[in-house]
């Protein structure tokens, strides 16, 4: 009974109900960042992070995971914390200083005792990393490395110098930074930054709920569906915190406008509506004289078949009453 | 009526004009680069010759004899002495240059074979989808490499082995040397670091054969590349540029006008110079000229080319700026209509109209006229219209033969003695009339809706307040349009779609947008409390105001309760039970009966309502009987709500906001409470004892620290401000009831405003080490970073309200950026989904008819609808616009 009584309206206008609907609220989102508990501070979130969410950008200003644990680590908070010990990367740099030595062409590396201990990391295992991604020869004095790098100019010292303060000692690339909180099912880790192929290889993450707010990062990993649904989700979540309420059929309409064809298009110039079928329409959004000159050289065709393009010529749109026609032999 | 023969369009191909082409749409060879001679007449021959077309009224057409309305206007051509590229297409010109051999012509990367291969899967893309992008890429990459790339567009994987693809030294074909094209934007080409003339370009470019155009993603037939090489130009007709003149009597020409002027005069010489024979070099400087000319012409933003100017120094706008952007032909002129029958004034309120209605001034009702067509049925009432002067008459009459007829004095007689049926007349205003009633910026579809006109004497139009959060509209000096439907189809679309009562509840989330807001919830909240009841005269006035003509019995011995009277709105089919969200307690400690509501077979049982009650009532009260039965419901209850708060009179005063001594001096304690909190803070972050958050900084988690302490310090004394202020001051009344305000601004005014924030911190910057000269350097205390000790009702100190219009200023800014940049993003959001449609299968589709859902939103349930309550739909009132 409801079912029936409550169907949509063939021939209604849902992509423009469902822009607007998405669109007229933006107004009275704030511009505010939000700070999420420990990890990174200002995530964009209201009307900035709903544009950065239809741009598709590559990735989001401030990339977040939260990752939930199994097995024991789920319920000890210690060994939760160093689950994300473990993840997060180190790289030699908050291992101690590195300065170099230009009189030598050499690159010391003063690496701090405390937090050799307090990170776990083995000054070997240093030594090693820095023999295969540099090479040259090592002296090692303490905890003080001294790099003696096959290079002529200084330039190429600097070079090495910055590459060697990067270099990844250990945790998983681009996690930044992790905080252990407590869930409604346990502890779960929040990071700054997001790589879920690194993060599901992990042992005692749970990999079947990794979650991130990267959509393009999804889309790559887990496939068109996974990264429908979760702009679906991010979307949501941002119109939640405002206070908005908006249907979600708006949403996953937008959402699946967007995944369509098997590959996240944004929505602007450079995707959907770069890519609509009419000439016309594509002229009167943006990149008019573009869109005219490809036109004329590959001779295209403009069938009128969209809203801009019968608007434009002042005939009726195909949507709503404008859908149906009348068909009879003359 | 006469009979109108309609076409519709089907289709539109763009492609390029070859010169031949040009020269048989021209009518006139243009031959002087002049306009009007001495004596301000066309010059034969000039850019403003009359077989162009005419743009003076009076003047026939030379070449159709049309007047200054029925002549389209003409195109004419210049014949250019030296061709001289299109810069527009200079892009694509470099494509096939650099993908062709200079020797033999033909495209050299590729075997037989492949370009087979490769014309048919530019055949296969254009019958897929139309709008194969021939991007950037095509350009950039090595040519061909890149055009077998935008093929294969979907197949990513081939894209990266295609690009790989290196231009050979020779050519396959004929093993000539290829040499290095090289494009110096916009216009110049080089071969092997040797200008190549556009001469040489156009050649070379007619010489490739048309298998190899179309494997270059070209079309052979209606582009061909050498026409991107001009030899003829295409002079718009003067309607396109027509000049203006000026009270002096002075001419001016349009941009366009000037430009062409530019280009023949040059062409002109040039040709003189070949003919003298004049050195290659002079020759070759002139022919450059042309080629400025031209390319501005087409574009006077072209990069790397200066903007040629006006006389006045602005620069002329030409071809390309008057197609783009939104000032551009296409977003103003193409995609927006203007219209007529509208009218636009400043708007007021009107509760005692329905939310369906508007009022409108007469000065528009007898401006603006409606159609009403002649039948035989209404001869005489139209007549009526005709035989008159006064208010609603008649100002045209449009006859079956389609002559439009005035109706004045002499013409009144004439009229009405042949008025037949298939006539329509055009009469005034009135009332009844279906009209469209709209608010910008227009940015949802309730921006505009069909409201019905009723002509009320005053000079604004009037809507009922309930109806301004659809349009966002108040009435501080706000303006709307209206417009008078002339169509009958229009306007029973209108009515049947777009109707104010059909739009109460939003497409956005199922819930009413268009419900009873501010005195319209304080006045159902007083009404339906336990301690209003009303004598017999009043209760009858009440009922009488909703259109209740039965006076219930009363059910407080000889009294009638606001409940009873609040009932008499309510549908029978109707309950509901809520807590209110506002709460009282007895005297004795418990509950008072009127926190929780209940609504029992369309009788308010128990409970005052708050807005949330009402929204949820009116929600109701559609699902059960239909959004005309809303509509009622909106317009009775308004009405009753406001008899009751204007009777009994609703205000604030500052006394609402003047807490007891002893309530101040709680407030004073807590700040002193907060002050030493801080303090403790600031010196354990002194010491290096404060604990850090876990991933922040020590300086940061004080900042964290003193903002949670300043957030509870005010949130504790909203307390107090509650419990001294009461259930009965009219701040708090309207706060609780969700009428208007918040406890947030009761405390603000009451007992202190809080701390200020820039960029969600305490404000830091400004003098060294301090915020401002008043006070410590380094000083981190509340006072010395924004914190508001004064309420609004005592008042600021002058550092406070400093602070405080800093924190103001930020929010302005943010509102005046936010609004530019979701308008934005609207814009590209509805462009991206206007084609979505739902489908006769109940899939979405777009305009490709590619298929984006299966069915909509998962269940195929329209989102106005889907918040309907089972029982709603089993309930067997008349709900019309459920019929399926």
């Amino acid at each position: 009974m409801k079912s029936t009584l409550t169907k949509i309206a063939v021939g209604e206008a849902v992509g423009i109900v469902a822009a607007q609907s998405i669109g007229e609220p933006g107004t009275q989102m704030t511009m505010r960042t939000f700070h999420y508990a420990g990890v990174a501070e200002q995530v964009p979130t209201g009307l900035p992070r709903l544009i950065e969410l239809v741009d598709v950008r590559k990735e989001p200003k401030k990339p977040l995971m939260d990752i939930y644990l199994k097995g024991a680590a789920k319920d000890d908070e210690k060994k939760a914390q160093a689950i994300a010990t473990d993840i997060e990367s180190v790289t030699l740099i908050r291992l101690g200083e590195v300065t170099e030595d230009f009189a030598q062409k050499k690159i010391v590396i003063e690496l701090d005792a405390d937090e050799l201990a307090h990170l776990k990391v083995d000054l070997d295992e240093v030594r090693k990393k820095i023999k295969t991604t540099v090479g040259g020869e090592i002296e090692t004095e303490g905890t003080v490395l001294r790099v003696k790098p096959k290079v002529n100019s200084l330039r190429m010292l600097r070079r090495l110098t910055n590459r060697i303060k990067s270099l990844p000692i250990r945790g998983v690339e681009r996690i930044r930074r992790c905080v252990v909180l407590k869930g409604k099912e346990g502890y779960f880790i929040r990071t700054a930054g997001s790589n879920i192929s690194g993060i599901m290889k992990v042992e005692g993450v749970d990999p079947t709920r990794v979650y991130t707010n990267d959509v393009k990062e999804v889309e790559k990993m887990l496939g068109i569906e996974a990264a429908r649904n979760a702009m679906v989700h991010e979307i949501k979540q941002v119109l939640d915190m405002q206070g908005l309420n908006v249907d979600v059929r708006h949403i996953m309409l937008l959402a699946d406008a967007m995944t369509m064809n098997g590959q996240i298009k944004s929505i602007g110039r450079h995707g959907l509506s770069g890519q609509k079928a009419g000439v016309l329409a594509r002229a009167a959004f943006e990149e008019t004289v573009k869109h005219l000159v490809n036109a004329a050289i590959q001779a295209e065709e403009d069938r009128l078949i969209g809203v801009t393009e019968n608007i434009i010529v002042g005939q009726t749109v195909p949507l709503g009453t404008g859908l149906v026609k009348l068909k009879m032999k003359i | 009526m006469a009979i109108t023969v309609s076409k519709t369009i089907d289709r539109i191909r763009f492609s390029l004009f070859s010169p031949e082409m040009i020269r048989k749409l021209s009518a006139v060879k243009i031959t002087v680069p002049d306009t009007y001679n001495d004596d301000s007449y066309p010059i034969d021959g000039g850019l403003v010759d009359p077989r162009m077309g005419v743009i003076d009224p009076g003047l026939k057409c030379k070449t159709c004899g049309g007047k200054l309305r029925s002549c389209p206007g003409h195109f004419a051509h210049i014949e250019l002495v030296r061709p001289v590229i299109h810069p527009e297409f200079a892009k694509v010109i470099y494509l096939v240059l650099k993908s062709t051999c200079s020797h033999c012509h033909r495209l050299h990367i590729m075997s037989e074979k492949q370009r087979a291969e490769l014309v048919a899967a530019f055949e296969a893309e254009a019958e897929a989808a139309p709008a194969a992008p021939l991007t950037k890429s095509l350009v950039e990459e090595g040519a061909a490499a890149a055009a077998i790339a935008a093929v294969a567009s979907a197949d990513r994987a081939a894209e990266r082995s295609t690009k790989k693809v290196k231009r050979p030294t020779t050519c396959p074909r004929c093993k000539h040397k290829l040499p290095e094209i090289k494009l110096l934007k916009p216009t110049t080409f080089y071969k092997d670091k040797d200008v190549m003339l556009p001469t040489e370009v156009r050649e070379w470019l007619t010489a490739v054969p048309d298998e190899d155009i179309r494997a270059l993603g070209l079309d052979s037939t209606y582009s061909r590349p050498e026409w991107m090489v001009l030899t003829c130009l295409l002079v718009p007709p003067v309607s396109v540029r027509p000049s203006i003149t000026l009270e002096t009597g002075d001419r001016s020409e349009d941009d366009l006008t000037h430009k062409l002027v530019d280009i023949m005069r040059i062409n002109q010489r040039l040709e003189a110079n070949i003919n003298a024979g004049a050195p290659q070099l002079i020759i070759e400087d002139l022919w450059e000229l042309v080629q400025y000319h031209i390319t501005t012409y087409f574009n006077n933003e072209t990069a790397n080319i200066p903007a040629a100017r006006h006389r006045s120094g602005r620069p002329l706008k030409t071809l390309s700026q008057r197609l783009k952007g939104k000032e551009g032909r296409f977003r103003y002129n193409l995609s927006g209509k203007r219209v007529n029958f509208s009218a636009r004034t400043v708007i007021s309120p009107d509760p005692m109209i329905s939310i369906d209605e508007v009022g409108v001034p007469m000065a528009i009702a007898e401006e603006m006229t409606m159609p009403v067509a002649v039948t035989s049925w209404n001869m005489e009432y139209v007549k009526q219209f005709i035989t008159t002067d006064t208010y609603p008459h008649a100002e045209y009459v449009l006859r079956p033969d389609g002559k439009r007829v005035r109706v004045t004095e002499t013409t009144r007689q004439e009229i009405l003695d042949t008025l037949s049926v298939g006539s329509i007349i055009e009469r005034q205003l009135m009332d009844g009339d279906t009209v469209l009633f709209n608010r910008q910026p227009s940015l949802h579809r309730i921006s505009i809706m069909c409201h019905t006109v009723r002509v009320l004497p005053g000079r604004t139009l009037r809507l009922n307040p309930i109806v301004c959060a659809p349009y966002n509209a108040d009435f501080d000096g706000d303006e709307m349009n209206l417009h008078a439907i002339q169509a009958e189809e229009a306007r029973v679309e209108a009515e049947m779609l777009m109707k104010v009562h059909d739009q109460i509840i939003s497409p956005r989330h199922g819930h009413a947008i268009i419900k009873p807001q501010e005195d319209y919830v304080s006045g159902a909240f007083f009404l339906t409390r336990s301690e209003t009841e009303f004598d017999k005269a009043e209760a009858c006035n009440l009922l009488a105001i909703i259109g209740v003509t039965k006076l219930p019995s009363p059910d407080r011995r000889d009294k009638w309760s606001g409940k009873l009277l609040f009932s008499a709105l309510l549908p029978s089919e109707l309950n509901l039970s809520t807590k209110s969200k506002f709460t009282r307690k007895l005297p004795d400690g418990s509950d008072h009966p009127d926190n929780t509501i209940v609504i029992k077979n369309g009788v308010l049982v128990s409970g005052a309502l708050d807005n949330r009650c009402m929204d949820e009532v009116l929600e109701r009260v559609i699902q059960l009987k239909g959004t005309m039965a809303g509509r009622t419901f909106l317009d009775s209850s308004g009405r009753l709500s406001l008899a009751v708060i204007t009777r009994q009179g609703f205000s604030v005063s500052l006394a609402n906001y003047s807490l007891p001594p002893d309530a101040l001096k709680y407030i004073d304690s807590l700040q002193d409470k907060m002050r030493r909190e801080i303090e403790s803070v600031i010196t354990q972050f002194k010491n290096k004892t404060l604990v850090r958050l876990p991933g922040r900084s020590l300086s940061e988690t004080l900042e964290d620290r003193i903002m949670s302490i300043t957030s509870r310090t005010r949130d504790e004394s909203g307390s107090t401000v509650e419990k001294y202020m009461g259930t009965d001051n009219t701040s708090i009344i309207m706060a609780r009831i969700g009428a208007r305000g918040s406890i947030l601004n009761a405390i603000q005014m009451a007992s202190m405003v809080g701390q200020q924030a820039v960029r969600s911190k305490r404000p830091s910057r400004g003098y060294r080490n301090r915020v401002l000269p008043h006070f410590p350097r380094k000083d981190k205390s509340a006072a010395a970073r924004g914190f508001v000790f004064s309420s609004f009702r005592k008042g600021l100190k002058a550092t406070e309200f400093f602070l405080h219009s800093t924190g103001g200023r930020e929010s302005l800014v943010n509102t005046a950026i936010r609004t530019a940049r979701s308008g934005y993003m609207q814009r590209r959001l509805i462009n991206a989904l206007q084609d979505m449609v739902v489908t006769s299968d109940m899939s979405v589709r777009d305009s490709r008819q590619a298929i984006v859902e299966f069915i909509y939103g998962g269940d195929g349930a329209d989102p106005m609808k889907a918040n309907y309550k089972e029982e709603a739909l089993d309930s067997s009132g008349p709900r019309d616009e459920l019929d399926v």
